[in-house]
């Protein structure tokens, strides 16, 4: 078997998945020797139109990471799943649309008046605007469009596995690039890198009872350091989410509660309305009117429970009157 | 608008609020025929995912029935139901559901009556609401 060849692309992502490529550190070199990388943009000058050379299906595994939320993020996922074998959504973004599938909270419009014109750090007092074209005398300048709503790359393209994490730790990038390379690939549509079982499974702090008066946030109190997150009114989406990103899980292992990133285990539909399940149940109280003091102290449930998975999930974005 | 009739999904519990819908056929109380009624052993087991899912498949409302709190014939399922209520309310309407289109009520036998009435009531708050937005 000649060398496998690879191509690593990301949509609407921030880059910390190529960074957790990068952190793979020596091992980099492993993959190099084992795999040809044609395209990847955050670390080597390749164009597009050196994409749109290579024959179809020629390339074996793409890793995407990002979401897709402007007309760039979507050619180019219909480009690359065109030119390849296996398409890996690479990191939760791709998965279930991550941190910028928050903007499905949004109208397109209010983004844009904010990043453009109410930041506090923008000045623009000409209230410049991108537009998708624009005449200089050069010629037409053309910008991608940017879509009202953030999409996972499953709404986008088909995908063969998805590779769960905000980012995938490394060394389950390594795992599931040594599952490639040995051929040894489960069943399509699998979620790899990543456990069956919910997060609290390999959680090594200490549980006792779950009975809840009052819910905070990590900067508000000091807490135990190896009592159960949740036990304490902290919100961990532990309950919610797939296990598997280390053992034991890293946000845990720093103490901090699991913010979701791995999303739900299977059979888990929508995860903000299971874990909102679960922090419902913990809530200790039979009187109406504290239950609902309770709640209050939630503040932003939708953000908190959906904060990796808004695109992904059942109801999938805001719905404006 | 018009002509818009809002598809209301009902769960009610095997106990109290199922005596309740029950007796308010035996009292001739009649309601609209929005609501579609599905049996659940108690309120408190009615999982938000399927509240959600339910939303998303084309229901214009969700109404949940239970046993009055601390009647519960588990002792406490109906505080379950309450607190994931008002959580799951409170994100619906971040999600830009308005209030009025899940609703958690506690029927008793003796409230056949006022069981068909709030079905009327609803199905009406509903109709001026006009349908739930579907995503295309």
């Amino acid at each position: 078997m000649g060398k496998l060849k690879f191509a690593l692309y990301w949509g609407a992502a921030c880059g910390g998945c190529d960074v957790a490529v990068v952190d793979t550190h020596e091992k980099l070199l492993d993959i190099a020797a084992a795999a040809d990388i044609l395209f990847w943009p955050i670390a080597m000058d390749f164009k597009y139109h050196d994409v749109e050379e290579i024959a179809d299906k020629h390339v074996d595994v793409c890793l995407f990471s990002g979401a897709v939320r402007n007309s760039e993020n979507e050619h180019v996922a219909h480009l690359l799943r065109q030119k390849s074998k296996v398409m890996v959504a690479f990191g939760a973004c791709a998965q279930l649309g991550g941190i910028p599938g928050l903007a499905n909270e949004k109208r397109r419009q209010e983004i844009l008046d904010y990043v453009y014109h109410g930041s506090p750090s923008t000045v623009s007092q000409k209230g410049v605007y991108p537009q998708e074209t624009t005449s200089v005398p050069e010629g037409e300048l053309r910008l991608p469009k940017f879509y009202d709503t953030v999409m996972t790359l499953d709404q986008v393209v088909d995908v063969d596995y998805y590779l769960p994490g905000c980012p995938p730790e490394s060394a389950r990038i390594l795992e599931v690039v040594e599952a490639i390379v040995t051929g040894n690939l489960p069943p399509k549509g699998a979620v790899v890198g990543a456990l069956d079982k919910a997060l609290c499974d390999s959680c090594p702090r200490k549980r006792e009872e779950k009975k809840v008066k009052a819910f905070y946030r990590p900067q508000e109190i000091l807490f135990d350091l190896e009592r159960c997150f949740l036990e304490q009114g902290l919100i961990c989406l532990g309950p919610a989410t797939r296990g598997g990103c280390s053992d034991p899980p890293r946000c845990i292992r720093s103490n901090m509660p699991c913010e979701g990133c791995y999303g739900p285990p299977p059979d888990v539909t929508d995860q903000g309305a299971k874990m909102l399940s679960a922090v419902g149940s913990i809530i200790d109280s039979q009187d109406p009117s504290e239950i609902k003091k309770v709640i209050d102290g939630i503040v932003d449930p939708l953000g908190t429970f959906y904060r990796f998975g808004l695109p992904a999930s059942a109801l999938r974005k805001k719905r404006f009157a | 608008m018009d002509n818009f009739e809002p598809k209301i999904i009902g769960f009610y519990c095997s106990w109290s609020s199922q005596m309740g819908v029950d007796s308010a056929g035996l009292e001739g109380a009649s309601y609209p025929p929005n609501l579609r009624l599905i049996r659940v052993m108690c309120s408190g087991s009615v999982d938000p995912e399927v509240i959600i899912q339910a939303f998303k498949k084309g229901a214009d409302g969700v109404l949940i029935l239970g046993c009055h709190l601390g009647n519960c014939h588990y002792r406490n399922g109906n505080y379950s139901a309450l607190r994931r209520f008002r959580l799951l309310q409170k994100t619906l309407e971040q999600f830009g559901l308005e209030r009025e289109r899940l609703r958690l009520e506690w029927v008793s036998v003796a409230e056949g009556k006022r069981f068909a009435g709030l079905v009327g009531e609803m199905t009406e708050r509903l109709r001026r609401l006009g349908p739930l937005k579907q995503l295309s």
